[in-house]
């Protein structure tokens, strides 16, 4: 494709609508009419529509293009919206299969919801295409842009074709008032006043003023960019973790896929008092208000990392009271509160006692994370453990099973040895009763005290060495949005020709302002202006 | 001039496209798994049922079985005397079998193992830090390990049939 050749003799690539050099309209849709320019770019060609050729060429002109950008935004949201009607997969409330689970909870709906992948949709491949997509169109549109307009900008010549100054939105044109160049003189001090800087050359002048307001959308862009690649980087391993540890008051315990243990020095939920209430807010009998949930942990770093398992070899390197929102921070890692059990069963308190006579033989403690094989009682008795099911049920055809490893439900088989009884004798230990083993007549039984109890934190454990970039991209995109709609990018042009004064003004908003700015400016060096505010396609608004 | 934009814009597109094929392969296509056929087993150290301690490495040279179990868990309790079964069968051939117990205390341990008769080492895994290195989900879960430590086989779930188990044990005796 060959350029175009204004008239005053510049060539103009392909696609140019303002000759670059006198500003006199070119392009084929603009050169004959007396429309309002079209200002957007400066008229500069933007680099995609210059030429289609290779392959290269045209996926950059379909990335480069804002109508297919809106096309895939519009569909992203329109998608998320849809992934918003029946809960994604991972929430489905209770433990059935998803291919049961829709069809059966919302109908037909609910089917065509599953076969068409919605219940999985923020994680499917066309979705994070999709957005990745966007993404790449952001940075090529940008690109595509930029660098014709920062061209175009700096580059301004002061004297145009007159054609392109009456064709402004804003724009008037006055006889050649007596002493012009003085008044011009006065203009040009007037402006300055104003923060314009001025060029000039004899007699024809270019005031501006706020240009960076233009490369606003682009910074915003730019922030943009910087928050999806701090996005991406969460897919990156050791980038980011999210893991979950329960611990009890009292133990440490590893912090998974760390090299980290965490203590738990107490956990503590405390409740609202009656009195701290404003207003009966209706509560009932024995009803609370949590008011704090409260662990004090304490961080080490287990300098034995090398072999799994081994001994851990542990220093402290930090300690914390976690409340909800005020996680333990150390270096990359986070201990979030998100859980509790409290009043766990952590022990069981019971006395031995002879069944007919009722004496009490001695007391014994099983610790139901850690039992022990044998109770000692006295010299000459002992409580034998025999079997231990932490989450205790029969199964179908009544064996005895444990659901977990978690002591929900404590079950034992004990054997009792005693002095009348050297062999033992066996019996089950539930939760507060017990039972002899079958066919067992025994002698002695157990009395249950108040078992000891433990409260439970659940921590949330997070890493996300992301977070910085994405919280900087916000930064800038918040910069970007600032600077776009604060400022707006100011531009008067006065021109003389032979006997006609030649004025317009262009900005990028707030065109009312401008055309104040420009009056008042004219009033003050007493030559009186209409200027004429046209609307687009040239009528005067 | 038209030559180097389009070198330029190629320039720009790779590095966007190599950049995004990255993070899609390390979040969507990589297996993460730490564990992995013909991958080294990683290796640990863990106190038996008998409080000695078990390091993995130890048994280079040798093909291990190595079986996580808990007896909650109703399939691993009903491969456990084939597993004894194929011990006793392959221990002279070079292969042990190794049982890594899930979180439970010795009391509830050793009573199953005697109910069983189980007379291969059982790796007490009391603090759970080896059944999350290895990412055990369903239970069981055997790893049948080659006399190198690498990993030749995994079996997800069960109870594997005693076909199944001396079919993976003749992979890893060593020559």
């Amino acid at each position: 494709m060959e350029d175009i050749k204004c008239q005053c003799g510049h060539a103009n690539p392909v696609g140019t609508y303002i000759c670059e050099a006198c500003g006199n309209p070119i392009g084929e849709a603009v050169k004959d009419k007396d429309t309002v320019l079209d200002m957007r770019y400066e008229g500069a060609a933007r680099r995609s529509q210059t030429y289609n050729k290779t392959i290269i060429d045209k996926i950059w002109n379909f990335f480069s293009s804002v109508k297919i950008a809106v096309y895939m935004i519009v569909i992203v949201l329109l998608a998320s919206i849809i992934g918003t009607v029946f809960p994604q997969e991972m929430y489905i409330p209770v433990p059935k299969p998803a291919n049961i689970y829709y069809s059966e909870t919302y109908g037909t709906l609910g089917e065509l919801y599953y076969l068409l992948g919605f219940h999985n949709m923020y994680t499917s491949w066309w979705y994070v295409s999709l957005l990745l997509m966007i993404g790449i169109s952001l940075i090529v549109c940008s690109i595509d842009r930029i660098v014709p307009l920062y061209k175009a900008l700096n580059k301004q010549r002061v004297r145009h074709n007159p054609n392109f100054l009456v064709r402004q939105k804003l724009t008037a044109q006055i006889e050649k008032p007596a002493q012009w160049n003085q008044t011009l003189d006065e203009i040009e001090e007037q402006l300055k006043k104003r923060r314009y800087s001025i060029k000039r050359e004899g007699d024809a002048l270019l005031a501006e003023k706020a240009r960076f307001s233009r490369w606003g959308p682009y910074v915003n862009h730019v922030g943009l960019i910087v928050f999806l690649l701090g996005v991406l980087l969460r897919l990156v391993p050791g980038f980011y973790l999210d893991q979950y540890v329960w611990v009890r008051d009292g133990e440490t315990k590893k912090v998974p896929d760390t090299h980290y243990y965490v203590k738990n020095d107490g956990f503590i939920i405390e409740y609202y008092a009656d009195h701290e209430f404003p207003q009966d807010i209706g509560l009932g009998e024995g009803d609370k208000v949590v008011k704090t949930y409260k662990t004090h942990a304490v961080l080490y770093e287990n300098l034995n990392h090398g072999l799994a398992g081994a001994e851990p070899k542990l220093e402290k390197v930090t300690e914390h009271e976690i409340l909800v929102n005020h996680p333990l921070k150390y270096e990359d890692l986070q201990l979030f509160q998100a859980g509790q059990k409290p009043n766990a069963l952590s022990a069981l308190n019971m006395t031995l006692l002879n069944e007919k006579t009722g004496e009490e033989i001695g007391k014994f403690k099983i610790d139901l994370y850690n039992p022990l094989p044998e109770y000692p009682i006295t010299a000459d008795t002992k409580v034998q453990i025999l079997e231990y099911f932490p989450d205790f049920e029969f199964t179908e055809d009544k064996k005895p099973i444990t659901k977990s490893t978690n002591p929900d439900n404590p079950a034992f088989i004990v054997n009792t040895i005693t002095p009348d009884n050297p062999g033992g004798e066996k019996s089950w230990i539930f939760l507060g009763s017990y039972l002899p083993a079958a066919g067992v007549d025994n002698l002695y039984g157990f009395k249950f005290s108040m078992p000891d109890l433990t409260n439970i934190t659940g921590l949330m454990v997070r890493k996300d060495k992301s977070l910085p970039l994405i919280y900087f991209g916000c930064f800038v995109t918040m910069i970007g949005l600032i600077m776009g709609f604060y400022w707006q990018h100011r531009r008067i042009w006065i021109q003389t020709e032979g006997n006609i004064v030649y004025l317009a003004g262009h900005t990028n908003k707030n065109w009312f302002s401008l055309k104040n700015e420009l009056k008042a400016v004219m009033d003050k060096v007493k030559v009186p202006v209409l200027l004429e505010e046209k609307g687009k396609g040239g009528k005067a608004s | 001039m038209n030559r180097s934009r389009t070198l330029m814009r190629f320039a720009i597109l790779a590095v966007i496209f190599v950049g995004i094929a990255v993070a899609l392969y390390n979040g969507f296509i990589k297996d993460k798994a730490v564990v992995q056929t013909g991958q080294p087993a990683p290796d640990f150290v863990l106190n038996t049922l008998q409080g000695e301690p078990l390091q993995l490495s130890d048994y280079r040279g040798k093909g291990v079985v190595l079986n996580f179990w808990g007896t909650w868990c109703q399939p691993c309790e009903a491969e456990m005397p084939d597993l004894e079964n194929a011990y006793k069968k392959y221990q002279g051939q070079g292969v042990t079998v190794i049982g890594v117990n899930i979180r439970q205390p010795e009391v509830t341990v050793k009573p199953f193992v005697e109910r069983y008769q189980l007379t291969f080492p059982i790796a007490m895994d009391r603090t759970n830090e080896i059944t999350q290195l290895y990412e055990i989900g369903p239970i069981p879960t055997t790893y049948f390990i080659d006399k190198d430590g690498i990993v030749k086989k995994i079996v997800i779930g069960g109870p594997m049939s005693e076909e199944t188990i001396s079919e993976n044990m003749k992979l890893i005796v060593p020559e």
